[in-house]
């Protein structure tokens, strides 16, 4: 008993008197999702204020769908910058994707699950060799990837035209083993009134995995140093190289999941699709938390970052409002979410 | 100029040297940045190593802590030959380095900077520790008198001062015998350069071989028990303590009979060379 009182004061006399510890609401707050947080509840107030179907239990499903399709790319994309990396190829990667799958099936007249595996070893080999480029040549991957983008999206639409003489892949609903991908990555369950799309759940079990891999493994520790000072994770003894490229491997596998999705929901994959698209996955991924000079971040607020947008997506057309505010309402909820976070940041660093 | 050693150094100390360097060099193609290098770090010592800007300090640095391989001579540890293929094996040798700007990482927090490389993992999924690390993170701390508050704060949040006691603690904690700490002051006032040499102290009561390089001789000489100054790639002076003086050392450092020379130009005086200091350092010769 006597010990146990003396101990607190034993550790006071210890500390340092002009440093206080933090309270539990400033430790709270400087939690890098926060102000992706505050964001979301504040859109989901607005909207649910607004938007009369906002409020039908019915259309959970499709908000969360919109959701776990940016959610899917946006964790991954989150890991990459907290490893002090970026990647404006995601977007059109996973068009490259499920073309890739669909192209290859359908030429050669395989089963789909054929093209879905070749997919697969091309999305890692992308993201491989957008990872040793940039360690290779000591590029910025801003301009390693922006190569990277612009050669993606040329090979979408030329190599199919080349092969289907179209703008998009051919349907391949027809052909072996479509039905038994198509219950893999693009089916659906009902809970009640709720149908809830394949994708929400391969977005909830990515970013529960990421958010552990993260924070509570030796790889999540590596990631945090390589993006915050690569130079003294290398001394130290952290594999910086194997760790960018694993980062980049996994967008690449992230890509394959959504392409995959692509084509088995819609049969077919438009040559053209995913140009813009990387800035939503960065964009959620600020909004998350996560800064642009890496060695900071979240992946829980990157999928919160996702549904900020699903949200916003169908709550502006619920509300009548006309669609074409949507992207100006993404710049400014970007800028702000940056202001926040920087504001919060600092002043939970003082205390 | 010519090597300034006294000779009697062998006999007084018989403990042999944990780390050894017998004429080490490294060119860069025609650029000798280090010529036969002689130098001994021995256990509880601390071994300064002083030298302007350009003197091979950081060369000797790279070599000693793997990031470069020397070309002439020969690096003995424990009396063993070696040569470091990269820093990993330089600090599974027992040699850690802890360098004046990138010891930590600045947004990552205390107790994952002290573990960063050698987490501690338990259970079939190999998840962190978290508890043992923050305890253990706190002990070595405290042990070492360091007071950090909250170990969940970004390091970044620290003082200088601070940041370098974390990685001095983290490298006795991971076993190094010798610990080289590059110009681990430059960057403090003078307050936070004292709580630094105090650490010195104690990383060399705990055992540890001890290499500190600085261009502050008054430093040097406040935690000292061996000096080596480096001039132009090569050893200008290699003395035991009791065989110097501040004086002396500083004006080595300050460049010795250069500074002199230059001073008697300044002067208009060239050629006469009359203060104390340089007599006794003719007299020495």
């Amino acid at each position: 008993m006597t010990a146990t009182a003396m101990e607190p004061d034993r550790l006071a006399g210890a500390r340092d008197d002009r440093v206080a510890t933090r309270p539990l609401l400033a430790r709270l707050i400087s939690r890098p999702e926060v102000g992706s947080l505050i964001g979301a509840i504040v859109i989901f107030l607005l909207f649910m204020a607004v938007a009369e179907p906002f409020r039908n239990v019915a259309n959970v499903g499709t908000i969360l769908y919109g959701a776990s399709t940016i959610g899917i790319m946006a964790v991954p994309v989150a890991l990459l910058m907290i490893g002090g990396e970026f990647d404006l190829s995601t977007g059109v990667a996973v068009t490259t994707s499920g073309l890739a799958a669909s192209l290859f099936a359908w030429n050669f007249g395989l089963n789909v699950w054929v093209g879905v595996l070749l997919a697969l070893a091309l999305s890692l080999a992308v993201g491989a060799f957008n990872g040793w480029l940039l360690l290779k040549t000591g590029l910025p991957s801003f301009l390693v990837t922006l190569g990277t983008f612009f050669i993606l999206q040329g090979v979408n639409l030329g190599v199919t035209r080349l092969l289907t003489g179209n703008v998009a892949s051919s349907t391949i609903s027809d052909m072996d083993g479509f039905d038994s991908a198509q219950k893999i990555f693009g089916s659906e369950v009902s809970l009640g009134p709720v149908n809830l799309k394949v994708t929400v759940l391969y977005w909830i079990v990515l970013t529960g995995v990421a958010a552990y891999l993260l924070l509570r493994t030796q790889v999540g520790n590596w990631i945090f140093a390589v993006g915050g000072d690569a130079e003294a994770a290398r001394a130290v003894g952290v594999p910086v190289r194997a760790t960018k490229i694993g980062l980049f491997m996994a967008v690449g596998f992230c890509a394959w999941l959504s392409g995959m999705h692509l084509l088995f929901q819609f049969n077919t994959v438009q040559s053209g699709e995913g140009v813009g698209k990387e800035f939503i996955f960065i964009i959620a991924a600020v909004i998350g938390g996560c800064l642009l000079t890496g060695g900071y971040g979240s992946v829980v607020g990157a999928s919160i970052g996702a549904l900020i947008f699903g949200m916003t997506q169908l709550g502006i057309t619920y509300a009548g409002w006309n669609p074409d505010w949507f992207r100006a309402f993404l710049g400014l909820m970007l800028l702000l979410a940056t202001i926040v976070n920087l504001y919060v940041k600092r002043r939970a660093d003082l205390r | 100029m010519t090597t300034t050693t006294i000779e009697p150094r062998q006999a007084t100390d018989p403990a042999p040297p944990l780390l050894q360097l017998d004429n080490v060099g490294k060119s860069y193609g025609n650029v000798h940045a280090l010529r036969g290098v002689t130098l001994n770090v021995r256990q509880g010592e601390v071994t300064c190593v002083l030298g302007d800007n350009g003197a091979g300090k950081s060369t000797l640095i790279s070599i000693i802590s793997g990031l470069h391989d020397y070309t002439e001579g020969a690096m003995r540890l424990d009396g063993q030959p070696c040569r470091f293929a990269s820093p990993r094996v330089a600090q599974s040798s027992g040699i850690a380095t802890v360098y004046q700007n990138l010891a930590l990482v600045p947004l990552m927090s205390v107790w994952r900077n002290f573990f960063l490389g050698n987490e501690i993992r338990r259970g079939p999924l190999r998840t962190l520790d978290i508890k043992r690390m923050k305890r253990i993170c706190a002990e070595e701390l405290r042990r070492m008198g360091i007071i950090v508050p909250d170990l969940d704060r970004p390091v970044a949040s620290l003082s200088g001062g601070q940041r370098q006691c974390i990685a001095i603690a983290r490298a006795i904690h991971f076993g190094a015998k010798v610990i080289i700490l590059d110009e681990p002051t430059a960057a403090l006032g003078v307050k936070q350069s004292g709580v630094v040499l105090k650490y010195i102290l104690r990383a060399r009561d705990a055992g540890l071989g001890v290499i500190f390089i600085t261009h502050n001789p008054q430093q040097a000489y406040l935690v000292g028990d061996h000096f080596v100054i480096l001039k132009l790639g090569q050893v200008a002076l290699d003395a035991r303590r009791d065989e110097l003086t501040l004086a002396r050392l500083t004006t080595e450092m300050a460049g010795g009979q250069e500074l002199e020379e230059l001073g008697a130009e300044l002067r208009g005086e060239t050629g006469q060379r009359d203060g104390p200091a340089a007599r006794t350092e003719k007299e020495e010769r």
